[in-house]
């Protein structure tokens, strides 16, 4: 590649470069072979300058008493769907004050799944001389995605990764949340530079408070979480808890129960002993939690005796147990 | 970087390229993409090559119970995964990240888009997939329309044969509404890229009860099928939850072993592998 480029005063930095701010300047593997060597490891006896919007994104978010991440490696697996039922469940609390970032640039699912857009408009954020007013769906429950900016409703965010993070610092440092007791931060799938980010970002602020893995029970899905919880481990952010969704599907018709994903190499469950995290159960198939999601409409609030419900409401008391009001 | 750039690279001869595409997580691109492979090598006996993009979770070794390969490099370029089937007439070729990780059950791949975007390049520049010229070439992708998804196309667009070869789109989708949305925002990345769209796969419409032969649609029905008739494009067909093709893949070591046959033999038993074998000819595909 080097060959191609004919001037001496042009090349490239090496793949792996750690970049010159970093403590590894000028000594990392990649940087033998790097022609601005040198000139990097020089300037590690300068000062370090620290991200400007570090002291920003500290500034906004010192309001929240508790940060909790929905992750897991694998999509599909019920991410925005448990991160707007315990946005719903925990703001039926009324003296609680709740926000839901979306953090999928490239598939946010929040404004459909809690009702702030309906099949032909999108909602809009108001964007004041102080900052992004997000969205309210209910007096204690603010919302942000990406959505409320498109013009239109099917428009696709094709982005390298330097725009979406500048997008997402964006959404941590300019949006107006007020004082809330929990922000819920819905993540994308995969370990990924919206992952690297939101870490580092709330690292260097004030740390999440933790992690919740959402995974389904058959070994495809376990697979991607064990990378999850790799990655949770090798940034520092503590894992709460694990939830099992998808877990059983009850036939109305004969009322026996199928596990449509089985778990064959024994679920969530022998995962959380495996890894030492508390395992927090499982969430049952529920066909009407898919028509509600779809709607926008709150399943707990419509189906409050239901067996997923109630699961709910017991993992809300496990989370709660770590976190402070 | 790479190191046989000056050298013809293999995938030129490739004869049909299907990116399998889904805006959203979870709907099945990497189920659809094995079902591609399974019954594309089981008729005319086609070459079939399978490539991995999804970086940060991939999940198609497992699918092809190759969990444990390693890739070896030849003076030719990366070796693909081989693995006999039909009675060792036919081999299917693999290649995905997970081969190239030390421990790829658990190791993580937490890395940054340019770093993701030189990767894909090295998988489409310096993978050797064989003398005889590959049929099919399906490249399962991660969700969204981001890094891997620009590469790819960047890629694919660079090569030498390129109007020689059939590259196509396959849409996967699930019937709810949520599912539409993000992929409806695919479509528009198809359109942006000028990537043709083969057209559109409804999955997990519906869930057949094996103790009653009851059917639920656990996540409605119909969703592909209406978002293809709105936006003018070719449906390929339904594929219902099948829970045998779940366990199939989740044990085939042990299924394959005790009747002594492959992958595609007893993917051939399945039921679902004749409501696949429907898309196949709704697509054309030979």
């Amino acid at each position: 590649m080097s060959s191609e480029n004919n001037s001496n005063t042009v090349t490239e930095e090496p793949l792996h470069c750690p970049g010159p701010e970093s403590e590894d300047a000028g000594t990392g593997d990649a940087c033998n072979s790097c022609n601005y060597q040198q000139t990097c490891s020089s300037n590690n006896n300068l000062p370090k300058v620290e991200d400007p919007d570090i002291q920003l994104i500290k500034d906004n978010l010192s309001n929240i008493k508790n940060k909790i991440l929905v992750l897991s490696g694998k999509g599909g697996v019920g991410k925005s769907t448990f991160s707007t039922l315990l946005a719903f469940l925990l703001s039926s609390d009324p003296d609680l004050n709740i926000g839901l970032l979306d953090l999928d640039i490239t598939g946010p699912s929040i404004p459909k799944m809690i009702g702030t857009m309906s099949d032909t408009s999108n909602a809009q954020l108001h964007m004041t001389s102080n900052g992004l007013i997000p969205n309210y769906v209910q007096d204690n429950l603010a919302t942000i995605s990406i959505q409320y900016l498109l013009p239109n409703i099917d428009d696709a965010i094709i982005w390298k990764s330097a725009k979406k993070e500048t997008m997402i610092k964006k959404f941590l440092k300019d949006t107006l949340w007020s004082d809330l007791d929990f922000l819920i931060i819905d993540t994308p799938p995969g370990t990924s530079d919206e992952h690297i980010l939101i870490n580092k970002l709330l690292n260097k602020t004030q740390s999440v408070t933790g992690a919740i893995l959402i995974t389904t029970p058959q070994e495809v899905s376990l697979n991607d979480v064990r990378k999850e919880i790799n990655f949770c481990q090798k940034v520092g952010i503590k894992i709460m808890g694990l939830v099992e969704n998808m877990a059983g599907f009850v036939c109305k018709n004969c009322n026996r129960k199928t596990d449509i994903f089985k778990a064959t190499t024994g679920g969530g469950e022998s995962l959380c002993k495996e890894f030492n995290i508390p395992y927090w159960g499982k969430v049952p198939l529920d066909p009407r939690l898919g028509v509600c999601c779809d709607q926008g409409e709150s399943f707990v609030d419509l189906y409050p005796e239901s067996e997923a419900t109630l699961c709910l409401v017991d993992i809300v008391e496990n989370l709660m147990d770590q976190c402070e009001l | 970087m790479s190191f046989n750039n000056d050298k013809f690279k293999s995938i030129n001869n490739t004869k049909n390229i299907l990116l399998v595409l889904s805006g959203k997580g979870g709907v099945g691109k990497s189920s659809v993409t094995t079902q591609l492979a399974l019954s594309l090598s089981s008729i005319n006996n086609n070459k079939v090559g399978v490539l991995d993009i999804d970086l940060t979770g991939p999940s198609i070794p497992r699918f092809f119970d190759l969990e444990n390969e390693k890739i070896f490099q030849s003076s030719n370029g990366w070796l693909p995964i081989e693995k006999p089937i039909l009675n060792k007439t036919n081999t299917l070729k693999v290649i995905s990240l997970g081969f190239l990780l030390n421990d790829s059950k658990n190791d993580s791949v937490v890395w940054k888009g340019p770093k993701r975007q030189a990767m894909i390049r090295q998988f489409i520049d310096d993978v050797y997939w064989g003398d005889d010229p590959l049929d099919y070439l399906i490249i399962d992708t991660p969700p969204g329309t981001t890094d891997e998804h620009i590469a790819i196309i960047e890629n694919l667009r660079v090569l030498e044969n390129i109007k020689n070869i059939n590259i196509k789109a396959v849409i996967v989708t699930t019937p709810q509404r949520i599912s539409i949305n993000d992929v409806k925002k695919q479509i528009n990345f198809c359109d942006i890229v000028e990537l043709d769209i083969l057209g559109v796969i409804e999955n997990m419409s519906g869930f057949k009860c094996p103790y009653c032969d009851d059917c639920t649609d656990i996540f409605s029905k119909g969703g592909g099928e209406n978002l293809c008739k709105e936006l003018n494009l070719p449906f390929l067909g339904f594929l219902p939850i099948d829970p045998k093709f779940v366990e199939l893949i989740e044990q085939q070591h042990d299924i394959v072993a005790e009747n002594n046959s492959d992958l595609v033999s007893e993917y051939l038993k399945l039921g679902i592998s004749k409501d696949f074998h429907k898309i196949i000819e709704e697509g054309n595909l030979k």
